[in-house]
């Protein structure tokens, strides 16, 4: 599904990714883990086509397609998203409005007609209970005084309406109390299929528990050091990340 | 040229002008001596730095003469609410025929301006001109000097208006190279509660003439007013306004105003809170494009103590035009306990569009709480990118961007059919065909 090829990304003259390589089949977990400033969510932002980095090299290949060669917009729309790690605040405009002009736009771009806002209603009644919430979510402004839970099960709610072919979280566990973890990552689980892929991005193994992955990558100086199988977060949390970094000659 | 209205004040001085109580002339006198004095602003007045009025006073305007308007040519600018108490202006007279005024509450009063000269003297002599005095603006002596039609708006004590009021200023097909001063008085007395609204439009787009409004309100002890102005001149026009307001204690006056005409726009919003325990709220939208120069100036008085005032202007400006926000907050040494916070925000759709903007705070009290922000600037990138990460065309996230931006002062427009004209308004300028 996803194929990354000795990826070169850098912000403002600064190379931060230095040669990823990573390949993600349909019906896998992937978490990638790593310490802070190691490059997890510029990967992410990266792979979303985010305009602050620049991609210096290599390839990016999603469902055959030059991943690099297209826009946001069509990354999204060939079944790409991102779960911000900082969900944008958008005053003025109602989660309703917002999430029906992205389902729209998604559909629009696979040939399908638009829906009205009557029957995106009942599109919605199922997606909400994803993220165990009420339709009263969807008058308030997209993430405006949103708490940091009420953000991240908001970008998992768009998840679940979009229903991508591949997620990438990232960071989506950070600030998140316990039950709201559960909630996302109940969330999550409840939209895998054998036919969709989930990067998840993160610090800390805890979201693991919840998401279980087939394969743990640990990244660091912009590269991926180290590759295994869930076992190897556990690993991570007993142990820290620098055994891993200077086994790879990092540190 | 001042000239120009000296001598056309002195043929009506003998013609229209002397009509009305005896207090009047004398007051008409002392405003043209005063703008006679006074001339018109300059670029080196402060108050007008950014604002030209060159072309204003270049321009040969004549008093607008009678005209008629058809009710269907009116009917897209009343919010789909033509029930509603009305009064109708063409070019600054009095349309009884367009004029809606049903039964209302003992004690309201409802009409234009000319008629209670002659029959309502006592009201007039007590408020006309004694809130928007004859120092301020030389458009306000100019306005005061002219003066004969408006609308006037009383409010007994105690008195609550279940229907919002609509004052329409309608410039007519052959508008073009007149000049009006509509004068309006609106007096909201103890304990009572109204919601007016105040609109300035047009049937003669792309033609150039001259509005010169003055709008008093006085929002008596404990009264709750809501004051809603909408500026949709030609805009080749020019549009001169003041809304003066007085402010009794425990008194609620909340304001918002639309402007979107104009060649030259300006609007000057002026509360003085008189007593204690006063709430003002002031929310403002200007949307310029093309040549436009639009310049909201905004003076709150904090006299008393234990006051509130709350304050957003917003502007989404495109093409080459201008903008100017003037937000003045005065605290005096016993306004102790004051809240004031003033924001403005404008958004450039355009490179060579521009603004002005200064909050000017004027602090003499130490415990208070006022804050001031004002910021300019292009769309979010980041929140552009959000809407696109989601398969939103770039097009149209700006257009969303955008709306939502606007939304945010739009929102706070309490009636419900003026909101909804309002956002239309707002989609349609912003090139929304949905």
């Amino acid at each position: 599904m996803l194929e990354v090829k000795d990826l070169h990304a850098a912000a403002g003259g600064t190379e931060i990714l230095k040669g990823i390589a990573l390949t993600v089949n349909a019906g896998e977990v992937h978490a990638i883990m790593g310490p802070n400033g190691s490059g997890k969510s510029t990967l992410a932002q990266v792979l979303a086509g985010h305009p602050a980095y620049e991609v210096t090299s290599g390839q990016v290949f999603f469902e055959g397609r030059d991943l690099l060669e297209l826009e946001p917009e069509e990354r999204a729309q060939a079944g790409l998203f991102l779960a911000f790690q900082y969900p944008v605040e958008i005053p003025g405009v109602t989660n309703a409005y917002f999430l029906r002009a992205a389902y729209n736009a998604l559909r629009k771009g696979r040939g399908l007609d638009e829906v009205d806002p009557m029957d995106f209603l009942d599109v919605l009644e199922e997606k909400l209970k994803v993220v165990e919430w009420g339709p009263e979510i969807m008058s308030r402004a997209v993430n405006s005084g949103f708490s940091g839970g009420e953000k991240k099960r908001n970008e998992i709610l768009q998840m679940a309406v979009l229903e991508p072919k591949l997620a990438i979280l990232d960071e989506t566990d950070s600030g998140l109390d316990i039950d709201a973890l559960r909630i996302v990552a109940a969330g999550v689980n409840k939209l895998r299929r054998p036919d969709n892929a989930t990067i998840v991005v993160t610090h800390y193994q805890r979201l693991l528990n919840y998401i279980v992955p087939d394969y743990v990558h640990v990244l660091s100086g912009g590269r991926i050091v180290k590759s295994g199988g869930k076992e190897l977060a556990l690993e991570l949390e007993a142990r820290g990340y620098e055994w891993v970094e200077e086994a790879a000659g990092v540190v | 040229m001042t000239e120009t209205y000296l001598r056309q004040f002195e043929s009506f001085a003998a013609n229209g002008g002397a009509e009305g109580p005896a207090w009047l002339p004398q007051l008409r006198r002392t405003a043209i001596d005063r703008f006679a004095n006074v001339g018109f602003p300059s670029s080196k007045d402060e108050e007008w730095r950014f604002t030209p009025v060159s072309p204003i006073v270049r321009g040969e305007f004549r008093p607008a003469g009678s005209a008629t308007v058809s009710r269907e040519a009116l009917a897209p600018f009343l919010f789909g609410h033509p029930e509603w108490p009305q009064l109708v202006f063409v070019n600054g007279r009095f349309d009884p025929a367009l004029s809606v005024l049903p039964t209302l509450p003992n004690g309201v009063q409802l009409g234009n301006l000319a008629t209670a000269l002659r029959t309502d003297g006592a009201l007039l002599e007590k408020h006309l001109s004694r809130h928007a005095g004859l120092e301020g603006s030389p458009f306000t002596a100019l306005n005061t000097a002219f003066m004969r039609d408006g609308a006037l708006v009383y409010i007994p004590p105690d008195t609550v208006l279940e229907r919002p009021i609509h004052l329409v200023f309608v410039s007519s097909p052959d508008a073009a190279d007149t000049v009006a001063h509509p004068r309006n008085l609106i007096v909201v007395e103890r304990g009572a509660k109204a919601s007016v609204v105040e609109s300035y439009v047009t049937l003669a787009e792309g033609a150039t003439y001259f509005t010169n409004a003055v709008t008093e309100v006085y929002s008596g002890e404990n009264a709750w007013t809501e004051h809603t102005r909408i500026q949709r001149e030609s805009e080749r026009a020019y549009h001169i306004g003041l809304t003066q307001v007085d402010q009794a204690r425990d008194s609620h006056y909340r304001s918002f105003t639309l402007s979107m005409g104009g060649a030259i726009a300006r609007h000057n919003l002026h509360v003085r809170l008189n007593a204690s325990n006063i709430e003002t709220l002031m929310y403002g939208l200007y949307l310029t494009r093309g040549d436009q120069i639009v310049d909201n100036h905004t003076a709150i008085y904090h006299d008393h103590p234990n006051c509130h005032s709350w304050e957003v202007y917003k502007g989404i400006l495109d093409d080459r035009s201008r903008a100017v926000f003037n937000g003045k907050v005065l605290v005096k040494p016993e306004a102790q306990q004051t809240d004031a916070k003033q924001t403005n925000r404008n958004l450039l759709l355009s490179t060579s569009a521009r603004v002005n903007t200064k909050p000017q705070l004027e602090i003499f009290a130490d415990d208070v709480k006022c804050t001031h922000g004002a910021t300019v600037g292009a769309l979010d990138q980041l929140a552009l990118f959000y809407l696109r990460s989601r398969g939103i065309q770039p097009d149209v996230a700006k257009r969303i961007l955008t709306y939502a931006f606007a939304a945010e002062v739009v929102d706070e427009v309490a009636l419900e059919p003026v909101r909804e004209t309002l956002n239309r308004l707002v989609l349609t300028r912003l090139g929304y065909t949905e």
